[in-house]
């Protein structure tokens, strides 16, 4: 653990919010005594000892049930500690996913060789961040792999267990607990800001992909990792879009940042006509030894939920997603019609899509570009736009802001979904920062301003400013 | 619609004029300037009778029988008859009331030379054809006189003649192909450019060779084009015979402009029929069609090849009551592509020997099945006079098929559609702008566009096609959604104002699938366009789709015309401190009702709400008025 690194140079050493454990369990599974061991379904980290991960979870399990007593309705989410936090939640009837997460601290030498002095800062973190976290962990893994109560039904607690340590052992090391802010609360999506005409013809190329490749049941359409179109519903497209950008994006676009071309695209000889590829699935159509499996998605339908193959395509920056049911077995050569019929029609979308951006852009011109720092989240439509936050990549999500001012989004926050009505909430912080917090129906503004010595009534003015050329076109109280 | 398929395309009118057949003592001519039929009995003693496509223009009278008629027209509106029964003359007999009707007679200026024929070119003007060339005459009725106007000397093998453009073409030279035509207009003839056709073998020794039964005039597309049926021949290098069309403009040189590949060879006869080539071919007794501007791109420019595989004319049946003049002629089927048949430009087909005049017609509903590759076939209809109903039913016709890969059709049909809606409401708009700008300047270069059938707009698709479409059972809705997404697209694309109610056809069939995430995508990139009507739409909706309601007040704020309605939205949800501000933002919290104000605040229950609002206007008379106190006029008391 962290705590064993020695610092010589007389400083602190500040730690940042890290992932103590984290666990599943289901009571029901082994009430009686001697048998606990049959709740725990995953427990990471795995090498802690058995009577550890039965006292914890023997422990969580008496908090939720102890608070039930105060509200039936509501059983705890939380338990604030002095050196940790625990995040409950129960997805599914009896299925319990516990997230222990250690407190950031600071680290203060002492002279003398004593041990360091440790400074657990526990009013730090925000339960409405991790708790969206935990919350994202169990829609992830219900992306990919459908309900608990699926696993057990097809094959038991054996088949749940070893599905929740496939898919966890994976994905807890994606998690980075230390850059989780209010974005991770919204869960939201950015949507790529397009004209009328360019949005029909990506209607048009979806409408006709589908169409002539009927398997096809469901279409999304990308550009810049910024959606544009989603055929599936709204609360299936958060998370798939939650899974696209931060996970199978970066992973693509890498290498091409690194100004090579993707090393998993062969010279596809003889055929420039389009620089389509696929992101999942065969990395090579010609390869005869090329294997058409694609990853499994879960999402709602009409009775429950329905299994997809899920084929990420991509041409330059714009990526498609189509969705197959799983019963259908894909082929080469379907994948080859696809390669075929997509290819050409999306590269051209794709610079159709280039062009107009920039056309735009020259037109509403560099001023339009925000000097505020700002997030924006609709709760209606999920849409979201920061323009505190650099570019996500696979490890980590950059802000240009100090936590410290983070933090203080995430509070007004929390204070605006205490209240159902409009609000206002405008502070004063730190090294001469304000923060305005806004609420108006369903939309949410945070502001922050670097103004030296402006005063309430410039800061308010400032922010009308704002939201009269940022977001004229929608309905937004003063 | 409802007979089993049909493969003709071609059919004769239903009602053709019919005259007395052609026999020994009946002489039968034709005046394709007048498109009358005249029945000449025993050299007009004992009769003329004269058919006209209408009862208005049909006349029998009678005349002195001075030997064997050669040709008789009249001049336009039938006001004088000009007769020629001689090589060196031309007769005239006055038919205008109250001018004497005594016969004049006028004699060819150049000597020697024979009469060919003679044109009306107006109804004074005539104009003879002579072997050694032509003199322009005006006629006076009432002097019984003629003055020549001009003439022009050259040696002439045969001549043709348009009506329509009044352009006279003469075929010159020892071979004949080098044709002259002349126009005429007014009074005055003017020489156009000559030019030459080209022969598939020049003769040795030289002789005529360019028959006139090859060349036929007509104007197509408001153009006019000499066409050369161009014969194959075994030693050219031909295999089969072509028609070559010649645009010949009121200015500038002719030029080869076309070329109609026939494959085949044989004995052709030529016609047109709205603005298409028809080719008729009579040993296989089919007809073929040609669109010269249905671009071929398969084809070297300006080479076409027929529209449609060769068919038959539409079986014809002399009507059951037979002509009056021969009672005894049974109900049988015609003989068609007879050789009795004569054909004249443009859509004429005359058979003498039974009396019958047909105007040839197009019919487009059997083309739709002949022509497999609908963006050909919308090209061919647009371009057709009665082609709306057609083309409406070619729409459904490709919606219903519901056959796979159909959409990229679809998109093309509306695209092509689309292009000519523009062009028309384009053509309207600078018209009215021309219109506004004051019709003083140049009023005469601007005529109101014509409205033809193949502008097909928003309304005939929705009434014809879409609505009945959106409706039907066994579609899915995916592709319904997706064929009106289409059809906004192309609008779009032409940069034409979607109409309301395709959004609420959008939106009714989305509403319908519980697609509301669908229709909000839609929404959010503004695919269907802000509007009050759609903003209420919205509204409606919100009870079952909440968004709805947040959708519409934005709408509403874009359009910046609609405060009241933002005001009244927010009231009846009980958001009066939120009305209020919003009113106040907007400036237009002087004018507005409080009573309003406060009975929304007073049904929430909320006194100290109710109290807020109410001081807030006190403040606001307050300001204006220097009293708290509300105006009579407003009930606040």
């Amino acid at each position: 653990m962290a705590l064993s690194v020695s610092v010589t140079a007389m400083q602190e050493k500040q730690y940042t919010p890290s992932l103590l454990s984290f666990f599943i369990y289901n009571p029901t599974f082994g009430p009686r005594e001697g048998e606990e061991e049959k709740k725990i379904l995953f427990y990471h980290p795995s090498d802690i000892e058995k009577n550890e991960k039965i006292r914890n979870v023997g422990l969580c399990e008496a908090i939720v049930q102890f608070t039930r007593t105060f509200c039936p309705t509501k059983p705890a989410k939380s338990l604030h500690t002095q050196k940790n936090r625990q995040f409950f939640f129960e997805p599914e009837d009896n299925f319990w996913i516990v997230m222990v997460v250690r407190n950031p601290m600071i680290e203060k030498p002492n002279k003398d060789g004593k041990p360091p002095t440790i400074e657990y800062q526990e009013e730090e973190i925000l339960d409405t961040v991790y708790g969206a976290v935990v919350r994202q962990c169990y829609s992830m893994y219900k992306l990919f792999n459908g309900t608990f109560g699926r696993a057990m039904e097809a094959g038991g607690v054996e088949l749940l267990t070893q599905k929740l340590e496939k898919f966890f052992y994976r994905y807890l090391q994606t998690l980075h607990l230390q850059s989780c802010d209010l974005l991770d609360v919204f869960g939201g999506i950015s949507f790529f800001p397009l004209d009328k005409m360019t949005y029909l013809k990506i209607q048009s190329f979806v409408n006709r992909v589908e169409e002539s490749l009927s398997l096809i049941k469901y279409t999304a359409f990308l550009y810049n990792d910024q959606l544009i179109w989603s055929g599936l519903e709204q609360d299936d497209m958060r998370i798939l879009y939650k899974y696209l950008t931060t996970s199978l994006f970066p992973r693509h676009s890498e290498p091409e940042l690194a100004g090579r071309d993707s090393p998993l695209r062969p010279e596809v000889a003889g055929n420039l006509l389009h620089y389509g590829r696929f992101l999942t699935g065969p990395t090579n159509l010609k390869d005869p030894e090329a294997k058409f499996r694609f990853p499994k998605i879960f999402v709602t339908a009409e009775d429950g939920y329905e299994e997809l193959h899920l084929i990420v395509y991509k041409a330059m920056s714009a990526a498609a997603c189509f969705m197959i049911s799983a019963s259908v077995e894909l082929t080469r050569d379907f994948c080859e019609q696809l390669d075929g019929l997509v290819g050409p029609q999306l590269t051209l979308l794709a610079s159709d899509i280039c062009e107009q951006f920039t056309i735009n852009r020259r037109i509403s011109g560099p001023e339009k570009e925000p000097q505020f720092k700002f997030i924006y989240f609709n709760h209606m439509n999920l849409a979201e736009k920061s323009t505190i936050h650099m570019r996500k990549t696979a490890s980590v999500c950059l802000t240009s802001v100090h936590p410290d001012l983070m933090k203080i989004l995430g509070d007004i926050n929390c204070d605006f979904a205490r209240v159902d009505e409009d609000e206002e909430i405008i502070v004063k912080a730190m090294t001469d920062y304000w923060v305005v917090g806004k609420k108006s129906d369903q939309r949410e503004l945070y502001v922050i301003l670097n103004q030296k010595n402006a005063n309430l009534i410039e800061v308010n003015e400032e922010v009308k400013r704002l939201c009269a050329t940022q977001f004229n076109n929608i309905f937004f109280l003063d | 619609m409802t007979e089993p398929p049909q493969q003709h395309y071609l059919e004769l009118s239903e009602n053709p004029v019919q005259f007395e057949h052609a026999s020994s003592v009946n002489n039968v001519f034709f005046d394709e300037a007048n498109k009358q039929v005249f029945a000449v009995r025993s050299g007009g003693a004992t009769g003329v009778v004269v058919k006209g496509p209408d009862d208005k223009s049909s006349v029998a009278f009678r005349m002195d029988d001075k030997g064997e008629v050669k040709c008789i027209k009249f001049s336009i509106g039938n006001k004088i008859l000009a007769v020629q029964r001689t090589s060196k003359s031309v007769d005239f007999i006055n038919f205008i009331p109250d001018y004497p009707h005594t016969e004049f007679s006028q004699e060819c200026k150049t000597k020697n030379a024979n009469v060919l024929g003679f044109c009306w070119t107006n109804w004074n003007e005539i104009v003879f054809i002579t072997d050694q060339g032509i003199e322009f005459y005006q006629v006076f009725p009432d002097k019984r006189s003629l003055k020549l106007l001009k003439n022009q000397s050259i040696n002439v093998n045969w001549y043709q003649y348009c009506p329509e453009t009044a352009v006279i073409l003469l075929s010159t030279t020892v071979q004949g192909n080098i044709l002259q035509p002349f126009a005429f207009r007014n009074g005055t003839m003017s020489k156009m450019s000559k030019f030459e056709i080209e022969l598939p073998v020049i003769p040795k020794p030289a002789k005529l060779s360019l028959s006139e039964r090859d060349i036929a005039m007509a104007t197509i597309y408001g153009q006019l084009y000499v066409m050369y049926l161009k014969h194959h021949s075994r030693t050219a290098n031909s295999p089969s015979a072509e028609v070559v069309l010649y645009h010949l403009p009121r200015e500038g040189a002719c030029k080869k402009s076309h070329v109609l590949k026939l494959n085949t060879t044989g004995k052709f006869a030529l016609n047109i029929v709205d603005n298409l080539v028809v080719v008729h071919h009579q040993s296989s007794q089919t007809s073929l069609i040609f669109d010269i501007n249905l671009k071929e791109p398969d084809c070297a420019v300006n080479t076409h090849q027929p529209v449609l595989p060769a068919r038959s004319i539409h079986p014809y049946r002399m009507p059951l009551a037979g002509p009056a003049v021969v009672p005894s002629q049974p109900p049988v089927p015609c003989q068609l592509y007879s050789s009795s048949w004569s054909v004249f430009q443009p859509d004429i087909i005359i058979s003498a020997s039974e009396g019958y005049l047909w105007y040839l017609q197009v019919k487009l509903h059997p083309t739709v099945n002949l022509l497999q590759d609908k963006g050909k076939l919308m090209d061919f209809l647009l371009r057709r006079r009665d082609c709306k109903m057609v083309i409406l039913s070619v729409c459904s016709q490709i919606l219903e098929g519901g056959v796979k890969g159909s959409l990229p059709v679809v998109a093309t049909v509306f695209d092509k559609l689309n292009q000519v809606y523009k062009e028309y409401l384009e053509a309207e708009q600078s018209y009215t702008v021309a219109m506004e700008s004051g019709p003083s300047r140049g009023s005469a270069a601007q005529k109101r566009p014509v409205r033809t059938q193949a502008v097909i707009d928003q309304s005939d698709m929705y009434t014809h096609v879409l609505s009945s479409f959106t409706e039907r059972k066994e579609v899915s809705h995916k592709f319904v959604i997706a064929v009106l997404m289409e059809y906004i697209r192309s609008l779009n694309q032409h940069q034409i104002t979607v109409q309301h109610y395709l959004y609420e056809l959008v939106i009714k069939t989305l509403v319908q699938h519980n697609l509301f995430y669908m229709l909000h995508q839609f929404l959010q990139y503004h695919v269907l366009s802000d509007s009050k009507p759609l903003a209420c739409l919205l509204l409606s909706l919100e009870s079952t789709y909440p968004p709805a309601h947040q959708l519409s007040l934005d709408m509403l704020k874009r359009l910046s015309t609609a405060n009241d309605e933002i005001v009244e939205v927010l009231l009846s949800k009980q958001q009066v401190l939120g009305a209020l501000r919003f009113i106040r933002s907007v400036g237009g919290h002087d004018n507005v009702s409080a009573r309003k104000f406060l009975d929304a605040a007073r049904q929430t229950g909320d006194q100290m709400l109710f109290y807020t609002v109410f001081r807030s206007f006190q403040q606001r008379n307050q300001r204006l008025r220097g009293s708290p106190a509300f105006n009579p006029g407003e009930h606040c008391d």
